[in-house]
Parts: structure tokens; C-alpha cells; sequence
């Protein structure tokens, strides 16, 4: 091989200059990918070494500790008592009502922006669609209240976390599911009409089973993005120091949990196995939904 | 030309006067007439971007997809008029096998074969699925390179057996008429030559009409030919008189390879 290129080398003046610049471009990206990189592998170390202490079975088992509890245990020396579990029911709670709420009706919009591809409705549509994607959480967070803590729950509520939730879910599954069925080859779709197959069976029962891993993974990307909301959560279901499963009552949620943790000099530690555990969902779902893009292609 | 369509008693299918445009401008396909016979195959050649699969696909209506597209004229099978028909009996009785094969990718090769009974909610017992199941894929010679796998999905499969499977699954419905749209574009010459011998065969019970870019495909298989150019139908008759002696000069053309 050595031979070979030296051979070329006589063959082709100016080759090594050439082979000079393309080790140079080579390393030059290798450093750039590894900066890009480095935040996240920082960001996974730095909470890993403060919040492990933290996860036990307590963790994952028992309410957020008061205070005063917090305070003795820091003082002696020990880690603090208590977990996150009023967090962790509220989140799934919440996020399990969201999607309730978003996923049904964002497949259905999607499934319409495909349906209609051309119409100017449909193009309205879309380009709302993609407006709302773009509004802060904490605007969504303040309609929240003023449509489900003022006028439905009249009080802060799971529910009223869950519509702000829900209605950062729509935007994202309504392109998750019209890109995916774009992609589904129009050849599959004449072979159904060719059978005189109706238009609603088609998309029924050949196009959604055909695209099932990609509108599965627009919902599991959605979800994570929503996991993680502080903000709207904040003026809707506020937070709570019980374990709560009522939807007109406040909840709690493991974001909200960390904020509070934030605002508490005795709770520090638990900032961090909270901030891990939540890190280590999102990375999940994020893995899982990167699985189930490997098995479609 | 129109000497040949009195000739073919009882077609299975008369084209009268059928025009199809997509824009204004320009029809695809314009006033084409022409009765297709029963148990025979039928090639429409012509160089690409003539109007055949246009004309192809407004047979079994395929263009009422797409609200822009204008048809004009009569399409009758076996004397009845095919707009009379539901689009779901007319597809019924006249399958369509595409340029790709195009296997529904989430099911089985048994779902396949009689996916138009199971898409469109017709039940059928146990037994009588099965029965189809073998004996479209008998039809198609791939019952046994598939029968221990029929679980496995249609995907699954080589390309040439894929087409196959498409073709059983026109088949399942036992239609008049199948259409086939280049179906061997995509195959290596083996499976080409395996489909081709099939069509042959299936002409007993079906009557075949095969849209062809391939003139010794044509010149191979079909019994009857139309060329097609820009549009209208040049010439239309048996192939073998076509072939050794075209009565119209563009076809003469075409088929000495001036033009393609």
C-alpha cells in the first residue's frame, strides 16, 4: 500500500500536498465533532458524580422530604431522606393525560395535512401548525390557566398541566405523522386502490400499519420534549407535596420538583439525582424511538 | 385500424373515443377506440410519454384520484359501461399489476394473495381463504417456493417473486381482465422471463393487456398490438402482421428503432 502511494506521489505532482490538506480536513472535523460532543458527555458526568449518592429505593419510593428533614440530615452529615415519588406519579400522570389529549387528535390533523397535501386549508393549516410550535411554553403555560385553572378546575390542576402539555404535543405528532405517511411509497397506495379498496380503509389499514414505527417515534420524541417543561407547569398544575392522581387538584412533577429543590439551600443534593433521573428518561425514550427509525429502514 | 375493431367479436373491453388530459393544453391520451379480445394478450408499445399507461389506467379508473384529471369517452366491459360501475366492483373485475412490485409491506404473503377480500371487509371462511391462497399462487407458479413461508412477510421475497405475488393477488378476485403496467421493467431477465411465461398461460382463463417500452417483449408474448404515439393509437392489430409488416410509417419507424 505504502509502495503503491509512493508511486503515485511520482506519478502525480503536487499529490502529497493534496494528501496534506486532506489529513488536515480529516482531523480539523474530528476536533469539531468531539466540542460538539463534549456538553453532553460534561453535562451526563456532572450528574452522575453529585446525584448518585442521592438514588436509592427511597428515591424512587417515598415523598419529597419537608425542609426541616432536609436540614437534619445535611447537618449530620447524611444523605437526605426521602425521594421524588410525588414527582414521578405527577409527571406520568400528567404527561399520560397529555397524551390522551394530543395524541388522537395529532394523528388525525396529520393525517389530514397528508390527505389534503394540496388544499389551501390545508396549507393554513400547516403553517398554524408550525406557528404554534414555535410558542414559548411559558405563553402556553398562561392560556392553560386562563382556559382550564379559571374557568374548568377553578384552582391550579393536573389538568390544566396536561392541556399546556397537550397542546406542545400537536405540533409536533401532526409532521411527525404527515412526514411519515409522505414517505410511505405511493406505489403502496395504488396497490390498495387497485383492489377498489375505499380511501378510508387505505389509510387505515394499510398506510398507518406501514408507517406504525414512524408515528410511534414522533410520539415518543414528542413526549420526551414535554417531559422535561418546567415553565407551564409552573402557572397551571403548581406543584404539590402529596402524592395526587385527582385532576382537579395541584400536582407535582419532577421538574417542578427541581425548581423547588433550587429554591431550598438544604435539598442541593436531590437537585441532582432528580435532574439525573429525568436526564435518564429522556435519553430512553430518545434511544427507544432511534430503535424503532433502525427497524423501519 | 378500425377495419381490425369490427373484427374481434364479443371484446371483453371496448374503448370508445377515449380522451384523458391532465392540463388543458394537451390531452395525454386523445379519442382513442379500440376493442380489446377476450383471452388474448394485449401489448400497447409506443416510446415513452405516448399515453400508455395513461390509457391503461383509465381503464380501471385509476384516474379518479386525481379530481384534475379530465376523462372524455366510454370504456364498456363485456358491454356494460364502466362508469355505471362502483369502482370497487369495477376493480374487482379488472386487477392491475404495477411497474414496481409493490407487495403490501406489513403483510404476510398469504394476506397478500387475498388482501382485496380482507381491505374491502369480505369474510370468507377458513377453507375458502386457503383455497384462494394456493390456488392464486399455483396460478402464478409460486406456490412451491412459498407455501412453507406463507406467514413470512411479502417483503420478504425476491424482487421476480414479489411481481408474482402481485400478480396472485390481481388474480384472487378472478377478474376479467388484468392490466399490467411494464410489469418486468424492474426484474432481471430471469424473473422477466418467468413473468412473460406466465402471461402466456394466463391468458387461458384472463385476458391480459400489457403496457410495454420492450418491443420483443411484445413481439414475445402478445398476441394483439397497439402503438401508441403522442397520444392517439397509430396502429393496432395483430402482432405479427405488425411486426413484419406495419401499415403506418411512425410505427414502421418505431419499430426499426428510429425512434424510441
Amino acid at each position: 500500500m505504502a509502495l503503491r502511494i509512493r508511486n503515485q506521489r511520482q506519478d502525480f505532482p503536487g499529490l502529497s500536498r493534496r494528501l496534506a490538506k486532506d489529513r488536515l480536513f480529516k482531523g480539523g472535523v474530528f476536533f469539531l465533532s468531539m466540542v460538539t460532543i463534549s456538553p453532553i458527555v460534561l453535562i451526563i458526568y456532572k450528574l452522575v458524580s453529585n446525584g448518585y449518592r442521592q438514588i436509592n429505593f427511597d428515591f424512587f419510593s417515598k415523598k419529597a422530604p419537608d425542609t426541616y428533614e432536609a436540614m437534619v440530615a445535611v447537618g449530620a452529615g447524611e444523605i437526605i431522606p426521602g425521594g421524588i415519588l410525588n414527582g414521578i406519579t405527577g409527571t406520568l400522570f400528567m404527561v399520560l393525560i397529555a397524551s390522551v389529549m394530543a395524541i388522537p387528535l395529532g394523528l388525525l390533523i396529520g393525517i389530514f395535512l397528508y390527505d389534503q397535501k394540496t388544499k389551501r386549508y390545508a396549507g393554513l393549516v400547516r403553517d398554524l401548525v408550525d406557528i404554534l410550535q414555535g410558542v414559548p411554553s411559558i405563553v402556553l403555560g398562561l392560556i392553560a390557566y386562563f382556559w382550564v385553572v379559571k374557568t374548568i378546575t377553578h384552582g391550579f390542576s393536573a389538568l390544566a398541566g396536561s392541556t399546556a402539555l397537550a397542546i406542545m404535543m400537536l405540533p409536533l405528532i401532526i409532521r411527525s405523522t404527515e412526514e411519515t405517511l409522505k414517505m410511505i411509497p405511493e406505489t403502496i397506495r395504488e396497490a390498495g386502490y387497485a383492489l377498489g379498496v375505499p380511501y378510508h380503509k387505505i389509510i387505515l389499514r394499510v398506510l398507518i400499519p406501514s408507517g406504525f414505527s414512524g408515528l410511534a417515534t414522533g410520539i415518543l420524541l414528542a413526549i420526551s420534549r414535554v417531559i422535561g417543561e418546567t415553565a407551564p407547569l409552573m402557572l397551571t398544575a403548581l406543584g404539590s407535596m402529596e402524592v395526587n392522581l385527582n385532576i382537579a387538584k395541584p400536582t407535582s412533577a419532577v421538574p417542578l420538583l427541581i425548581w423547588e429543590f433550587y429554591n431550598d439551600p438544604n435539598m442541593v443534593d436531590l437537585i441532582w439525582s432528580s435532574s439525573l433521573f429525568l436526564m435518564m428518561i429522556v435519553l430512553l425514550l430518545n434511544l427507544l424511538s432511534k430503535q424503532l427509525i433502525a427497524k423501519r429502514t | 385500424m378500425s377495419e381490425l375493431i369490427k373484427h374481434i367479436s364479443d371484446p371483453v373491453l371496448e374503448i370508445k373515443d377515449l380522451s384523458v388530459s391532465y392540463n388543458k393544453d394537451k390531452p395525454a391520451v386523445s379519442e382513442v377506440s379500440a376493442g380489446i379480445k377476450r383471452n388474448k394478450v394485449t401489448a400497447i408499445m409506443g416510446p415513452s410519454g405516448c399515453g400508455k399507461s395513461t390509457l391503461l389506467r383509465a381503464i380501471n379508473r385509476m384516474h379518479d384520484l386525481y379530481p384534475n384529471i379530465k376523462i372524455e369517452g366510454d370504456i364498456f366491459l363485456n358491454g356494460e359501461d364502466t362508469s355505471d360501475l362502483s369502482t370497487i366492483m369495477l376493480r374487482r373485475k379488472i386487477g392491475m399489476v404495477f411497474q414496481r412490485p409493490n407487495p403490501f409491506p406489513t403483510m404476510s404473503i398469504h394476506d397478500n394473495v387475498i388482501a382485496g377480500y380482507k381491505l374491502n371487509g369480505i369474510r370468507l371462511s377458513k377453507s375458502d381463504r386457503n383455497d384462494i391462497v394456493e390456488k392464486s399462487l399455483r396460478d402464478v407458479a409460486l406456490w412451491d417456493e412459498v407455501k412453507d413461508s406463507l406467514t413470512k412477510r411479502g417483503t420478504f421475497l425476491s424482487g421476480g417473486q414479489q411481481q408474482r405475488l402481485c400478480i396472485a393477488r390481481a388474480l384472487a378476485f378472478r377478474p376479467d381482465v388484468i392490466l399490467l403496467d411494464e410489469p418486468t421493467s424492474a426484474l432481471d431477465p430471469v424473473a422477466t422471463k418467468k413473468v412473460e411465461e406466465l402471461l402466456v398461460q394466463l391468458k387461458e382463463d384472463y385476458t391480459i393487456l400489457l403496457v410495454t417500452h420492450n418491443m420483443s417483449q411484445a413481439a414475445r408474448i402478445s398476441d394483439f398490438s397497439m402503438f401508441m404515439y403522442l397520444g392517439e393509437l397509430i396502429e393496432y392489430g395483430k402482432t405479427k402482421d405488425m411486426f413484419v409488416k406495419p401499415v403506418d410509417k411512425r410505427t414502421e419507424e418505431y419499430l426499426t428503432g428510429k425512434f424510441s
